[in-house]
């Protein structure tokens, strides 16, 4: 039993084996994802990189249980995954906090089944955590935008998930912003050691976070490569190896890294 | 800030007083027998309250606008989130609610008295059915509008159907419910006048419709219009400060300012 209990810890905390998706649209089959294979470890941070539209999102959607799979499974700790699950949080783009709530009320949303006194003080603790202090009453229209996201992404650690699925969630930010909130996710990550897969189709970021970086085609979108980044944090972003490894991607995905 | 505000209830204050000075104006130089002064309105007023049929008329108006509109609310609001939910229901229902909609409820007046008689039901009906409308269709697009993203981080936080409905659904929705619902008010404000003036024997339409009929005291019109028109007034400001409670505050952005 012991030596069992221990491939438990070590093996995948998710499992994607021969995913595939096929969208009939206007009596058309239009293949979207093909054969994806993937395991993620338990606490590791994953970036999925690639072209808008090649089909990054559907498969998160699919990972997370919102779109059954045309082909293939996802499993989490081994268990096949059959729909959303509260142990496993989407955060969509700051788009997706409540404006009917404050930012406490956000942030409290999934804790329905605590008592009072716990639900407070998970609640204080995670407005502490984002950073948003003194903004406990406010509503989200009364936030800029990087507030709104990190409403969302507290309001996803407060029910204590073990995995985070975050898709695009800096695109609408500007540029000083999603920095900020690129190495406030590092901080919130190291410590809470969740397990994350975040969606992005920028390489720069992609390459800032992860520990390791699925390159996608366009579509039909297969895993072209997956790209260890070998790099301790913090990440010097000037740095040879940094360079390298994101040079590396600009030409697997075939850009010239030239304006 | 200040400034702002005593203009806000200032300058209509200066607006009505020219149009009581040009009203009564307009009566002196004339010469008409028939339209009462300002000032003969003001007596007017002034026996209805001695009479008690001021607040009487006014009780009776307003007792029957909150009995349809109340009604129309606790249908129109249920049943319109059950077609926003779902789109077969809906795909049944809406020929049926385009088709009837744009029929003014005053070509219901002969169907209200066939079905009700002369009394109050057939008014209180007719109140119902043109407030129905307005609720029930922006309810069930409100509902139908509620962002799927919202739906979706419901059913991720392992809410179930009916608490997704309560705790996600509606709140989104609300902000188009709201707006449904203040025009439906305005609707039922219009529409006792004119049922009042054919179904009952009492109210400010009744009032309007008698005073002409039994001796032509059109001071006593005049001033059951001035009435109608100041209640409806108060009614509108009522409900537009609903939408200025903050967690709806969020969907009349381009209001609020």
């Amino acid at each position: 039993m012991i030596p069992a209990a221990d491939r438990v810890t070590t093996a995948s905390k998710l499992a994607l084996r021969g995913l595939s998706m096929t969208f009939r649209t206007d009596g058309k089959d239009v293949k979207v994802l093909e054969n994806i294979d993937l395991d993620v470890a338990a606490g590791e941070l994953v970036c999925i990189l690639g072209p808008s539209g090649c089909g990054k999102s559907t498969l998160l959607n699919i990972v997370a249980g919102f779109l059954p799979p045309t082909a293939g499974s996802v499993s989490i700790d081994g268990e096949k995954v059959a729909g959303p699950d509260s142990r496993r949080i989407f955060v969509f783009q700051e788009r997706g906090v409540f404006p009917w709530l404050t930012v406490e009320g956000n942030i409290g949303f999934g804790l329905g089944r605590l008592d009072r006194a716990e639900r407070t003080r998970r609640i204080a603790h995670y407005v502490q955590l984002v950073g948003l202090g003194g903004f406990e009453k406010a509503y989200p229209h009364e936030l800029s935008g990087g507030m709104k996201q990190r409403v969302e992404v507290a309001r996803a650690l407060a029910v204590d998930p073990d995995v985070l699925y975050l898709d695009e969630p800096f695109g609408a930010l500007d540029s000083i912003t999603r920095l900020v909130m690129r190495s406030e996710l590092l901080r919130i990550w190291q410590s809470e050691r969740k397990t994350i897969l975040f969606v992005t189709h920028d390489i720069e970021e992609s390459v800032q976070l992860a520990d390791r970086v699925v390159v996608m085609s366009a579509r039909p979108a297969r895993i072209r490569s997956i790209v260890d980044i070998d790099l301790p944090h913090p990440r010097d972003l000037s740095s040879r190896r940094y360079l390298e490894l994101r040079d590396g991607i600009f030409e697997e995905i075939g850009l010239a890294h030239k304006i | 800030m200040r400034v702002r505000r005593l203009e806000a209830f200032f300058l209509p204050l200066v607006s009505a007083a020219l149009l009581v000075a040009l009203w009564h104006a307009a009566v002196k130089t004339s010469g008409t027998n028939v339209f009462p002064s300002p000032a003969a309105v003001a007596r007017g007023l002034a026996e209805l309250a001695r009479k008690g049929l001021l607040l009487r008329y006014v009780r009776d108006s307003l007792w029957r606008v909150a009995a349809g509109y109340g009604s129309a609310l606790l249908v129109g609001i249920p049943v319109g989130v059950f077609l926003g939910e779902s789109p077969v229901a809906a795909r049944v229902c809406n020929p049926v609610i385009q088709f009837l909609r744009p029929i003014s409820p005053l070509a219901w007046i002969p169907v209200a008295i066939v079905l009700f008689g002369i009394n109050n039901l057939a008014a209180i009906f007719l109140i119902f059915l043109a407030s129905l409308f307005p609720i029930l269709v922006s309810t069930m697009n409100g509902v139908r509008g509620v962002p799927a993203m919202y739906r979706q981080a419901g059913r991720n936080f392992g809410l179930s159907g009916a608490a997704r409905l309560s705790r996600v659904v509606f709140p989104a929705a609300l902000p188009e419910i709201l707006t449904g619902t203040r025009i439906a008010l305005g609707i039922a404000w219009l529409v006792v006048v004119a049922a009042e003036m054919i179904a009952v024997n009492s109210g400010l339409g009744y009032l309007v419709i008698d005073s002409r009929n039994a001796g032509k005291r059109y001071d006593l019109v005049v001033a059951a219009m001035l009435l109608i028109g100041v209640i409806g007034l108060v009614l509108n400001v009522a409900i537009t400060s609903v939408s200025r409670l903050r967690a709806v505050r969020w969907g009349f952005r381009a209001e609020a300012g």
